[in-house]
């Protein structure tokens, strides 16, 4: 195996901080101490590969895969699309992007979730999928609801899809949500306020693309994802060690 | 005005929310059947060349409790220190596994191989260690620590050298307590908390 380079090193400025107050269960799960910096090496550069044969037909059709094709699930029907880049601008292909929602009311097919909407017996609210040559991916679903959570009296979680990717190594893993241009939750959630700076929570907030919507059908959403990158390009002509 | 690096920046983190195990363990969280095949059902298959051993431990908040709700993937190489994809690794090591706390009791388990050493960039040998990553409500960004093991010889791993307290190396080595069997406990906040990496 080619070394590719170590991982270009994370750029905290863009992710949360551990501890947010008005995000009351990170106050107690959020380490205090700073976080040991080194290079990476070949337990983070490395990681497992994902192939094809893992993934089953309707593994990005959340619509269907519940049923099993049988009775599509209720709700809003939208595809979600995306592109998943590295920090040096590179594709990913073969990523394992894995979703999981609430349904079309706002529930979770959780033991946890006592809201009182309904489940959707079509509905079990989880898909993933790889990533193709060129990095991209794509899902079918049906738009998540908003819904309430105990966290301060009124907050509520705006509409949201959970994303975990899975790129190159194991030191590149990320999970993240994804939300919906245009809902005016975005600006009450504690969540998502985790993100300090505007123009980064920005890059949360898909827009609609109406270029990928099929009429008569459903509306799509874009959600690119950029990944850690590595220190050095790999040249096919520069063996590793340089 | 200079001109612009051509790069771009990582996407924001975010919690993976207590909801996390019907995305990635469906099975666990009482939803089998979601997809025809799990992820990181195992990090070895039958026939692994090596000793099989056990890790078991709790996830605890800052206030002593444990959390029942964690999410943990584990990475490592096989027995002879080589990665999955490496000449010469063992084809019964996929190295990664998914495991999640008991939500009655907060203990994981992972049974595994146990990882050999190996030598990295610039000829320096790290000891053997498995790498995690923790995800739970909560947790804004995932984490990421390792186990080492108090029976192996830990002298001259980078990491562990690079932690100027040394009390604080022992909340990254795992205790023996029989044969094959290990503890290993994290804490994400106060008194011994785990050290996690940023690497």
């Amino acid at each position: 195996m080619r070394d590719l380079g170590p991982l270009i090193p994370r750029n905290h400025s863009v992710h949360p901080a551990a501890y947010a107050e008005d995000y009351k269960t990170s106050v107690t799960r959020s380490p205090n101490l700073p976080l040991l910096s080194m290079e990476s090496t070949p337990s983070e550069e490395t990681g497992p590969v994902f192939g094809a044969e893992l993934i089953g037909e309707l593994d990005n059709n959340l619509i269907l895969n519940w049923s099993k094709g049988l009775a599509p699930a209720v709700g809003e029907r939208i595809l979600v699309h995306g592109h998943v880049l590295d920090e040096n601008c590179r594709p990913v292909p073969n990523a394992l992007v894995e979703i999981w929602q609430a349904n079309a009311g706002g529930r979770y097919r959780h033991v946890k979730d006592t809201y009182f909407a309904p489940l959707d017996p079509n509905f079990g609210g989880c898909g993933r999928t790889l990533t193709d040559e060129g990095g991209y991916y794509e899902f079918l679903t049906i738009r998540p609801g908003a819904y309430p959570w105990p966290n301060r009296a009124n907050d509520w979680r705006p509409m949201h899809i959970h994303f975990s990717i899975f790129g190159h190594s194991f030191g590149q893993r990320l999970v993240t949500q994804m939300y919906f241009e245009g809902d005016p939750l975005i600006a009450h959630c504690p969540i998502a306020a985790t993100v300090k700076e505007r123009s980064h929570l920005d890059r949360l907030v898909a827009p609609l693309d109406l270029s990928k919507s099929r009429p008569l059908d459903y509306l799509a959403y874009k959600f690119d994802i950029v990944l850690r990158g590595r220190r050095q390009t790999m040249f096919e002509n520069k063996l590793e060690g340089m | 005005m200079v001109q612009k690096l051509a790069t771009l920046a990582e996407t924001p983190s975010q919690t993976a929310g207590p909801y996390v195990h019907i995305g990635l363990m469906p099975t666990y969280a009482g939803n089998a059947g979601s997809f025809p095949q799990e992820i990181g059902v195992s990090p070895v298959k039958d026939d692994v060349k090596g000793q099989m051993i056990e890790i078991v431990g709790s996830v605890f908040d800052g206030t002593g409790w444990v959390l029942r709700d964690a999410l943990i993937e584990s990475w490592q190489c096989d027995g002879e220190g080589k990665f999955p994809g490496q000449d010469g690794a063992d084809p019964n090591v996929s190295g990664h596994c998914r495991f999640a706390v008991d939500e009655a009791t907060g203990e994981f388990r992972l049974k595994t191989v146990k990882p050999g050493s190996y030598v990295g960039r610039g000829g320096v040998r790290s000891a053997p260690h498995i790498s995690l990553w923790i995800v739970a409500r909560g947790i804004n960004t995932g984490l990421n620590t390792r186990i080492y093991f108090e029976d192996e010889d830990n002298s001259g791993d980078p990491l562990l050298g690079r932690i100027e307290q040394r009390p604080r190396a022992e909340t990254l080595i795992a205790k023996k307590v029989a044969d094959g069997k290990y503890r290993f406990d994290i804490r994400l906040q106060g008194d011994r908390e785990t050290v996690f990496l940023d690497l």
